[in-house]
Formats: C-alpha cells, sequence, structure tokens
C-alpha cells in the first residue's frame, strides 16, 4: 500500500529507534529514564500529598501526632517507670531527637513496601521507569520530617538545648535514613508484587527494627567493640548522630558511620538490582 | 527517508497458565512449592515436563512493520492477543521472544481515567494524567485551556472529579490524551464507551492525528470503526497473526470467520435444508456485475441468489429472505411474489432477489433463507445464517453519508430524495 508519507519531502527528523526485546541482567539504574520523566515523579508525590490534605481531618496535624504521642508513651513507660537512661538529657528531648529520623524511616519503609501493589492500575496500562513508584511513595514523608523537626526545634528551645556545629552533617544522617528505607522498600516492593503476605511482615519488622535501635535507651548502654557491631544496623548511626548533633552529646565513631554508611549503600544497591531485575514482570503478574 | 515506525520481529509471549489463574503466591506457598519440588525430583522426569504445558502463548510469531503516517487496526476476539500486543510495544511488559523496533515516543490510550485520582479536582488530574502518559508540565500548561475546550469541563474543572459523571470523567481523560504529541499513538478500545456525539469526536480528532503524519494503532472489535479509521487491518486469533492488508478486506474475512457466515454456500444433498417438495443448493451474495463477494458497497445493488431443485411438482414454492443486522434485529423480509399462486415444474432454479443500493446501512448483515407456499400458508424449511456480507461506506461520493464521516445511527440508511426551495429571501 502506497501511504501518504512517502509522497512528504525527505526533511523529517528520524526519531532514534528502541529495541523492545527480553532483557538479560539488571541495566543498571535507568538513570536517564529517571531523569526523563522526573516530573512525574514530581507529580506522584504531589498527589499524595494533596490528596491526604484533602481527605483527612487532621491533615498536617498526623505529621505531628504520631512521633509526639510515641515520644510522650515511651516518657511515661521508659523514662518515668522503667527509669531508662537517657545520658543525663530530659527524657522526653531525649526520644523525641530519636523518634524524628525513626518516624521519617519507618513510614518512608512502610509506604514504599505496599506502593507498587497500590499503583496496579498504572503499571499494567502505561510505561515509565518503575523505580519512580516506590520513589514517590517516599516523598510525602520528607514534609512530614520537616513539620516534625520543626516541632523538635520547638522543644529544645524549650528545654534550653543548644545544638553544636555537627548540625551540619544532619542532611547526611538523613540521606542515610533515606538510603536503607529505599533499600529495603525496594526489596519489599518488589517481592510484595510476587508474595502478596510480604506486606503483612513489614509492620511487624519496622516494630522489631525499632527495639534493636537506639530510640527508647541510649546505645552507650553497650560496650565497645559492642557498640560497632551495633552500627551493622544503619538506623543507630541515624538516630544517634541526631541526638549527637542536635542534644551536644557525642557523635557515633567514624568506624561506626563507615559500617553503616556500607550496609546502608549495600542493601540500596541490592534493592535496585533484586528491583530492576525483576520488573519486567510486574505488569504480568501483579 | 524509508524507515519503519514499529517493526515487530517473530514475536511471542507467553505467561504461566498457574501465575494468570493465582495471579500471586504467597510466600508460604514457595516455600511449600520449593519443598514438594525438590520432593519430587525423586520422581520419574515425566511429571515436570507436564508442569511446561500449563504455559500458553498469548502472542506467537507475530511480524509486521508499520510505516509512519499508517493507521493500523488489531481486530481479533477477546483474548487473542491484541492487548498483549499493545502492551509490549508500549514497553508494559517484556517480549519472551522476537523483538520490536519503535522508532518515536509512544503515547498511549488505554481505558481512559486510569490515573486519574477521584479526590483530586478536573484540573489537578489533567496534570497528573498528563504527567502519567509522558508529558511535560510546560507541555500540559501551554495546551490546558485547549484541552478543557475539548472536554467542554470549563464548568466543572475546579470539582473533585469523583462528583463527575463517568461520561465527564472520560471526556476529560480522552482530551488530555488526544493531546499528547507522540509520534505514535495506540489507542485500545476507549470509543467503546461515552456518548454516540463524544465518540464521534474521538474519532474525528484521532482521524487528524493520523492526518498529521503520526502513526496511530487502533485496537477493536468494532469492525465499524477499524474499517472508518484505518486503512490497513492486522487480525489477530488465538495470539497468531491471521491476516494483514486493507482494513476492509480483513474486516470482512473476520467477520465471515468470526460470524460463521460466508458469502457463498453450497449444500450437498445430504445435509441441504430441504423438504420432499424442495431442497436448497447454493445461496450466494452478489454485485450488480454477477461477482460473489463478503463485502458490498453501501451505494450498489445486492443481489441474493439462490439455487434450488423442485422435486415434487405442482405446488407454489415462494422463496424468501430474511435480513438481520449485526446486533440480530430482524431488518426486514422480502418474498418473491410472482411464484404465489403458481405451481412449479420439477427441476433446478435459481431466484435473485436485488437490494437497491444505498438502503442498507454500514456492518453486518446475515441472511436467512426460506421456501413457503402461500395458500395455505406452510413453510417448507428455513435456513438460518445461510450468508453472511458486510456492508462498507468508504466515504465515496453517492451514498447517503455525503461525505460526513460521523456516526449514523439506525438500522437501514436510504438515500432520501430531497427537496429544499428558497421561499422568500430576506434582504
Amino acid at each position: 500500500m502506497v501511504s501518504k508519507f512517502v509522497s512528504e519531502p525527505a526533511n523529517v527528523i528520524v526519531p532514534p529507534e528502541r529495541i523492545l526485546k527480553p532483557r538479560r541482567g539488571w541495566g543498571g539504574l535507568g538513570l536517564e529514564q529517571l531523569w526523563k520523566y522526573r516530573e512525574l515523579l514530581y507529580f506522584l508525590a504531589w498527589r499524595d500529598v494533596k490528596v491526604r490534605y484533602k481527605q483527612t481531618v487532621l491533615g498536617i496535624g498526623w505529621a505531628i501526632i504520631q512521633p509526639f504521642m510515641t515520644m510522650v508513651v515511651f516518657s511515661v513507660f521508659f523514662g518515668r517507670l522503667a527509669k531508662v537512661p537517657s545520658d543525663g538529657l530530659p527524657y522526653p528531648i531525649f526520644a523525641f531527637a530519636a523518634l524524628v529520623p525513626w518516624t521519617f524511616f519507618s513510614s518512608a519503609l512502610n509506604s514504599s513496601a505496599g506502593s507498587l501493589q497500590g499503583s496496579t492500575n498504572l503499571l499494567t496500562k502505561v510505561y515509565f521507569p518503575r523505580l519512580i513508584i516506590p520513589m514517590a511513595s517516599i516523598l510525602p514523608g520528607v514534609i512530614d520530617f520537616g513539620i516534625a523537626f520543626v516541632i523538635l526545634c520547638g522543644m529544645m528551645v524549650y528545654y534550653g538545648v543548644v545544638p553544636t556545629w555537627n548540625v551540619v552533617f544532619l542532611p547526611l544522617l538523613a540521606i542515610l535514613a533515606l538510603f536503607v528505607a529505599l533499600g529495603v522498600g525496594l526489596w519489599a516492593s518488589a517481592l510484595n508484587v510476587k508474595y502478596r503476605d510480604i506486606r503483612y511482615t513489614i509492620p511487624f519488622a519496622t516494630q522489631l527494627w525499632l527495639f534493636a535501635t537506639p530510640v527508647a535507651y541510649p546505645s552507650s548502654l553497650l560496650d565497645e567493640p559492642w557498640r560497632t557491631v551495633y552500627a551493622l544496623n544503619p538506623m543507630v548511626s541515624v538516630v544517634e548522630g541526631f541526638r549527637g548533633a542536635l542534644l551536644n552529646r557525642a557523635m557515633p565513631s567514624l568506624t561506626m558511620f563507615a559500617v553503616s554508611g556500607v550496609i546502608a549503600l549495600l542493601m540500596f544497591i541490592t534493592g535496585v538490582y533484586y528491583f530492576r531485575r525483576t520488573e519486567r514482570y510486574f505488569a504480568d503478574i501483579i | 527517508m524509508s524507515f519503519t515506525a514499529i517493526s515487530a520481529k517473530g514475536l511471542g509471549k507467553r505467561y504461566a497458565i498457574g501465575a494468570a489463574k493465582h495471579r500471586y503466591l504467597t510466600f508460604r506457598e514457595t516455600l511449600v512449592n520449593a519443598f514438594s519440588s525438590s520432593m519430587r525430583r525423586l520422581k520419574p522426569r515425566s511429571q515436570s515436563a507436564g508442569l511446561r504445558s500449563a504455559d500458553f502463548w498469548a502472542l506467537q510469531d507475530v511480524s509486521f512493520d508499520i510505516q509512519p503516517g499508517e493507521t493500523v487496526g488489531v481486530i481479533g476476539r477477546n483474548g487473542a492477543g491484541k492487548s498483549t500486543l499493545l502492551k509490549i510495544i508500549s514497553q508494559i511488559t517484556e517480549p519472551t521472544q522476537g523483538e520490536v523496533h519503535v522508532r518515536g515516543r509512544v503515547g498511549t490510550l488505554l481505558e481512559i481515567g486510569t490515573g486519574f485520582h477521584p479526590e483530586l479536582t478536573g484540573n489537578e488530574n489533567v496534570y497528573l494524567y498528563g504527567a502519567i502518559l509522558g508529558m511535560r508540565r510546560a507541555e500540559i500548561a501551554r495546551k490546558f485551556d485547549e484541552i478543557v475546550a475539548f472536554a467542554e469541563m470549563e464548568k466543572f474543572i475546579e470539582t473533585p472529579v469523583k462528583r463527575y459523571s463517568s461520561g465527564m470523567y472520560m471526556r476529560l481523560a480522552f482530551a488530555v490524551a488526544a493531546h499528547l504529541e507522540t509520534e505514535i499513538l495506540l489507542v485500545d478500545e476507549v470509543l467503546a464507551v461515552g456518548d454516540a456525539r463524544f465518540q464521534q469526536r474521538c474519532l474525528g480528532k484521532m482521524e487528524d492525528v493520523s492526518n498529521q503524519g503520526r502513526t496511530v494503532v487502533f485496537v477493536s472489535h468494532n469492525m465499524a470503526a477499524i474499517t472508518r479509521l484505518c486503512r490497513r487491518a492486522i487480525w489477530l486469533n488465538d495470539g497468531k497473526l491471521v491476516m494483514d492488508g486493507s482494513a476492509i478486506e480483513v474486516g470482512s474475512q473476520y467477520l465471515n470467520a468470526d460470524v460463521g457466515g460466508i458469502a457463498e454456500r453450497v449444500w450437498l444433498p445430504g445435509n441441504a435444508p430441504s423438504n420432499t417438495i424442495v431442497r436448497l443448493c447454493a445461496a450466494r451474495v452478489i454485485t450488480e456485475a454477477g461477482k460473489v463477494s463478503p463485502e458490498m458497497d453501501v451505494r450498489f445493488k445486492i443481489g441474493v441468489e439462490i439455487e434450488y431443485e423442485i422435486l415434487e411438482a405442482g405446488h407454489s414454492v415462494v422463496p424468501n429472505y430474511h435480513f438481520y443486522g449485526a446486533d440480530g434485529t430482524h431488518l426486514f423480509m422480502a418474498l418473491d411474489d410472482k411464484w404465489m399462486q403458481k405451481p412449479r415444474a420439477v427441476g433446478r432454479y435459481r431466484s435473485t432477489g436485488w437490494i437497491p443500493g444505498n438502503i442498507l446501512t454500514e456492518g453486518l448483515v446475515t441472511v436467512g433463507v426460506g421456501m413457503m407456499q402461500a395458500e395455505p400458508f406452510m413453510v417448507q424449511f428455513h435456513a438460518v445464517d445461510a450468508v453472511a456480507f458486510y456492508m462498507v461506506d468508504n466515504l465515496k461520493p453517492g451514498s447517503a453519508r455525503g461525505g460526513y464521516a460521523g456516526k449514523m445511527p439506525g438500522v437501514i440508511r436510504p438515500k432520501l430524495t430531497w427537496d429544499t426551495r428558497l421561499l422568500e429571501k430576506d434582504e
């Protein structure tokens, strides 16, 4: 058949060719595609934020209530009743300084774990880099984190705590928490596509993880070398780092940071690897 | 400048039936399966070979080339592999075998409204949906007014879409998708919903798209929409490519195979519709020139021709036809009134009934052939669905459409004679 196209002038730009065929290996992060779809990342995160504030009564309040109430409960049971040591700080601010990064981490982990299943419609209908989904699910938590952080600052003023120059490390610590959450979140979300019971294990695992992290108690309860071994849980460095920087306590040792950093990176890289390996069948089985 | 927009080579997609049935497993089940399969390994091989046969090929060895600017329809029954094909081209899923070469951005118009969030306003959803379809924010902002105007949603654009009717929802979603500026547009059954007026505008918009030299792949069961919109069609059945050719040709072949009707049918004496008086031998649909064809131009005369043998002399035998539309509507009945009172001699006869041009509308028509006597009334036999043919309107001059490309409802489409006079001229 002669199409009308043939008669057109020959100055039409030939678009680049994409070859779609069975993929082997993992093909890396796919940064180029992620960059191309960065606005989708923004819009999906923006949607989650908008929807949350439209649907809920308390809206922004939830960002404060969750860590704040946990702090109150911890203060009563661990601080008052069990008399858990708090490095010489008032227990409420000792706990809250840890709960702010912890809540950020646990909500990021929870929302990313269920994110693919929650976007079944999109996955089976439209193409975009699949990594966008768990990544976007984490972003609204950054706002909550910001709000909770403001409350933390308020408490510091109330208790008259002066931060040290170490506050410059806070963004690094937050990024460390983000990497851990994303690493585990990628594993969980991809596994959850195939095995639906993964999602139910996440809240339970987060709870165990909370007690394996010095949120309600100080890591100074442990002596070296066990404290360094403890840093195999990267959240130990994050939480103690927050306390150190903001509440004028000793920072975790460089070795601890190194151990935590390596573990976090390992979690992230294997998470991306597993995700990219399995994403090809997401649309088929989700 | 000879490049193909989409080139599929030996495309295949395999699904595991087990996975399709259960869709997902629990982690526990996998552990149990791993255990039981390691136990099974101790048993003879044959059992594990049996497991492999649970796979099924949604698409198998499909190859075709689509040139830029072509509008290609993909037809086939449910489960024929049409949607799988679109999913592979749009990169939602990977082929198991073969490869597709795609040149240009691909926009997908699948099941409209996917990605809309009910709590957000129309305005917000336009941006969200646009981003999901791969549009840039600046691009959406630039076309925003155009999109809203096309959807006719100016008044409700700040209302949460959960308060929209399904028609409004659809209109807005299509409007966004229709303003995608991708080189290739994939469209899946979107026109199945929505009111007639909107469907017609969607079709019009798609025609615009293909007129701009962009490539459109259109999946549908709706043969009429495909023949109207596409020059070329690809027919899939059970995952295999059955036919690739002009939309009209493929369309009529598809309908023949799918409906079980054919333009010509010949009966052997053993299984012919008959009684002791008369036996049907053949039935066919012919053009004015006498050519048997499953596709008929709406503008021209259509003949339904039957051959039959009178086995017993002295009876009145009146051939009669019943015409049915694609949805089973009984369009009309016709009979050969010359033989009402006339006894017939034994012998072989041929009768042809001619339907004038510009009476039937587009689409499938099936014909039932009967024989009867009038007084006393008696049906000798009636062959339901004896033949079938497909009415086509190519928008050529002379049809009742008069070049109008939109939907023309109704079971028939006669061309009227019009008489319009200017009665009084206002200065």
